[in-house]
């Protein structure tokens, strides 16, 4: 039994509405406790802040793009090397690290859960083999269905009730976490040579539009009783003008909503939030699709921050990346097009010079900054697509002090810079706002009843950040909140500690959380005989080798959830 | 003027890593600290006195210092990184990375060069009496960002790859070279005295490949543009005749080709395009 208390520490607990309290906290086997016993190891965290250990929703940490992107990139990783430690493995960094490196790097950040956003269905076994490489956080991966074949057909012919039992189906099988859909059906088109511009365009040879394809989801997404809504990524996105598609894509499902639960999370929004009709005068959409958030509940969003410097943008929008790599000149692969989806991966560099670049990163604050319910809002770089997950403590200065913004407006592409909103916004995060965006909301959106919040009973995740609110003003002293946000005091994972002083001192291994929706066995039975012929059909695999077996993961934490059908 | 002189111990049975010894990294040091450096054997750290005899010579350090390694260092990489100022004498070979990222000063090098010699250079000068490996003046595997600067000078011959990503300067090479010198050049200049093996200038976008000798063939992606009696390498005039042809049009390119005539008889049908 081991026995951690807490003391002294100034907590913001946002779930259970603590907001910068002195007081202890008592850690027991893993979990929060009432009361911690003599013989519990006392740490002392006056002077410090205490939050539930970090969520991520959305970051690109394992799975075939992400290695193939490793692959792509030796350069990327000659500039970042981490030796060995008696503790820790060597391995590399800068923007999509090595797997242990990846556990590393967000545990020193007090982060602990992270959840890696799209993976190809046929391909996640890969995925679930690095996702167990990666040490101390907890983990999930959401299966991409926008693109895939069955799912169009069923929703074309109206069987909803099928579609419903094959994604049960899938997500067992993939030990998947989200219903994940990226470029619906856009993907698709494009392996035909066209692009689908518009949510009413219709995917050739399938006579579905994107529309129905996200309704049809979405509907779905309800029937099984996912704790998590759909996680989406637009279509058109990274094209001017590509705001109005967003506004669409989050009120094409705006009457299936029913109480006040989010059914829609739009992911790194920034990419989709583009006014204007060339590259020459694009411009913020932010205003326009935080109004739209502002009055609407049923839709949460991430910005998917750009962070200026050398990046890899690796999405499952294969057009996208096409687009980029011309756009560019810069080298590019193309994976998982033999998969039930696509891939493109690009190495990016994003120059504050650049008035297009500077607009995007104007995009994602003023994102943050203006859509006004932090819990609708959570803070991503889209990692690594926008900009390493290691730049988050920057971010938070963005959010948490005007003069820090400022100082990288000073310096941003000047037409970029009159084209924003973001001069005249002095709106300043609070730590418990922070506490929200990057781990309570996060937590809370994704259906994690025992992370992102340290009540009794909740996993004994915390994070121990040395900064002292009391004579530390985050809106003056940035770089301070900065580094400490970068540095842990201390990360418990599970109870343990885990990194201390910034320091990684423990490495277990975390779990991987999967949901099981439970669909009647008459459905699941018919729907499965007629899936069996489908595989014999169109997979290089049988139907019986292709569930990941639950064995398979390293450590599995299986969610049921209650299918209405 | 100053000279430290580090003697090859002993033969080198896995590669050492000394990315400290240059004339600004051991400027200042006394012999102590030298012999204290922190280099790799293998997997192994271990002192610098382990792999070298630490010598001092001459006078005053404020007259610039020379950094003289004496014996075969051809298991030693990364010589010279990031090399700042003053001059290095190397006599006998030198392993991977000779001078990668240096910027100024001067590094003579009597026997042969491994791969990457002045990878990434930035400004200098390298001369190299023996032959150099792969990659000369390129960039890192998978890096746009090659040589940018000083001067490269090879007396004897050169591998592939050479002038990878290269951004600017000049790579001589007396001698030949193996297949695709100048690949994803951008600017710069790469003179090659005798026979190429060919592929030159693959996906070049701009900058300047001379070649003396003989090439296999041209790509199908650069067309001839005229005949031209002489072409200029620094302060050099060259005497051809040399075909010109212009490149990569795959990558857009404004590459320059300048082949010996007399060399490449092969090449002829190539001038009935010259009237079109």
């Amino acid at each position: 039994m081991t026995e951690l208390m807490l003391r002294n520490g100034t907590v913001f607990d946002p779930l259970n509405r603590v907001r910068g309290e002195k007081m202890d906290l008592a850690i027991r086997d893993g979990r929060i406790v009432e009361t911690a016993s003599s013989k519990a190891k006392v740490i002392d965290a006056s002077g410090m802040i205490v939050m539930p250990g970090g969520v991520d929703i959305h970051s690109h940490i394992a799975g075939s793009k992400v290695n193939s992107g490793r692959i792509l990139r030796p350069e990327d990783h000659e500039k970042d090397v981490e030796g060995r430690t008696s503790i820790t493995r060597a391995g590399v960094g800068y923007s999509i690290p090595s797997t242990f490196t990846t556990g590393y790097r967000y545990a020193r950040m007090g982060y602990t859960t992270v959840f890696e956003p799209a993976t190809p269905p046929l391909k996640t076994r890969h995925t679930h083999e690095e996702l167990d490489q990666i040490p101390i956080i907890d983990k999930a991966c959401f299966p991409l269905f926008g693109n895939n074949w069955f799912v169009m057909e069923y929703i074309r012919e109206g069987r909803l009730d099928e579609c419903t039992a094959y994604i049960a189906w899938m997500l067992n099988a993939t030990k998947g976490y989200a219903i994940k859909i990226v470029d619906p059906g856009g993907v698709e088109a494009w392996g035909w040579g066209r692009y689908l511009k518009r949510l009413d365009d219709e995917v050739p040879h399938f006579a579905i539009t994107p529309r129905e394809i996200l309704r049809g989801l979405c509907k779905v997404n309800k029937l099984l009783g996912m704790p998590h809504a759909i996680h989406v990524h637009t279509n058109n996105l990274g094209n001017p003008g590509n705001y109005l598609t967003t506004i669409e894509t989050m009120d094409c499902v705006s009457d299936l909503a029913s109480g006040g639960k989010p059914i829609i999370h739009i992911t790194h929004v920034q990419f989709c939030g583009f006014t204007g009709n060339s590259w020459l005068n694009v411009g913020s959409g932010a205003p326009e699709i935080a109004e739209y958030v502002n009055k609407h509940d049923h839709v949460t969003l991430d910005p998917g921050q750009v962070i200026f410097g050398d990046t890899t943008t690796m999405t499952a929008d294969g057009p996208f990346q096409f687009l980029l790599h011309k756009l560019s000149g810069n080298k590019w692969v193309n994976v998982d097009v033999e998969g039930e989806t696509g891939a493109g991966i690009v190495p990016f560099h994003y120059k504050r010079s650049n008035y297009v670049n500077a607009v995007q990163w104007g995009i994602g604050l003023e994102l943050m900054l203006l859509v006004k319910d932090p819990w609708k809002i959570y803070l991503t770089t889209d990692h690594p697509n926008a900009g390493p997950f290691t730049s988050y403590p920057k971010v938070v200065t963005w959010l948490m002090s005007n003069v820090a913004r400022g100082r990288v407006l000073a310096r941003i592409n000047k037409n970029a810079r009159r084209r924003l909103d973001l001069p005249g916004i002095d709106r300043e995060y609070s730590f418990e706002e922070i506490a929200i965006v990057t781990r309570a909301g996060t937590a809370k959106s994704l259906g994690l009843r025992r992370k992102g919040h340290l009540g009794v009973g909740a996993d004994a995740d915390v994070a121990v950040y040395n900064i002292n609110v009391s004579s530390i003003d985050p809106s003056r002293d940035y770089e301070i909140v900065r580094k400490a946000l970068a540095n842990a005091a201390y990360t418990i994972k599970n109870g343990e500690i885990v990194v201390k002083e910034g320091e990684v001192v423990a490495t277990p291994t975390g779990t991987t959380y999967w949901v099981d929706p439970k669909v009647s066995n008459d459905l699941m039975q018919q729907t499965t005989a007629s899936l069996s012929a489908k595989f014999e059909e169109y997979y290089t695999v049988r139907m019986a080798n292709y569930p990941v077996e639950e064995s398979y993961l390293e450590s599995s934490t299986r969610i049921e959830a209650h299918a209405e059908v | 003027m100053k000279e430290i002189i580090l003697t090859v111990k002993k033969t080198l049975s896995v590669p050492v890593e000394c990315s400290e010894i240059s004339p600004n990294s051991l400027a200042g040091k006394t012999l102590e600290q030298i012999r204290a450096m922190k280099v790799w054997e293998g997997n192994r750290s271990t002192r610098l006195e382990e792999i070298f005899y630490v010598k001092e010579q001459g006078g005053n350090a404020s007259e610039g210092l020379t950094v003289r390694i004496v014996g075969d260092a051809s298991g030693i990489r990364k010589i010279g990184h990031r090399m700042a100022e003053g001059s290095m004498v190397i006599e006998g070979n030198a392993g991977m990375y000779l001078g990668e990222e240096m910027s100024a000063g001067s590094i003579t090098l009597s026997g042969n060069a491994g791969a990457w010699l002045g990878s990434k250079m930035k400004g200098g000068t390298i001369e190299v009496n023996g032959n150099a490996g792969d990659f000369v003046g390129s960039s890192y595997r998978g890096s746009r960002k090659g040589m940018k600067g000083g001067t490269i000078i090879i007396h004897g011959d050169a591998g592939t790859e050479i002038g990878c990503w290269m951004r600017n300067g000049t790579i001589r090479i007396k001698g030949g070279t193996g297949m695709f010198p100048g690949m994803h050049m951008s600017n710069g200049t790469i003179y090659i005295e005798k026979d190429c093996s060919g592929r030159t200038g693959a996906q070049m976008t701009g900058g300047r490949i001379v070649i003396g000798g003989h090439v296999p063939a041209i790509l199908p992606s650069f067309n001839i543009e005229e005949v031209r009696e002489r072409v200029k390498v620094g302060e050099e005039k060259i005497t051809g005749p040399f075909y010109v042809f212009t490149g990569d049009l795959n990558e857009d390119g404004n590459g320059k080709l300048f082949i010996n005539v007399t060399k490449n008889s092969h090449l002829k049908w190539c001038e009935e395009y010259l009237e079109l």
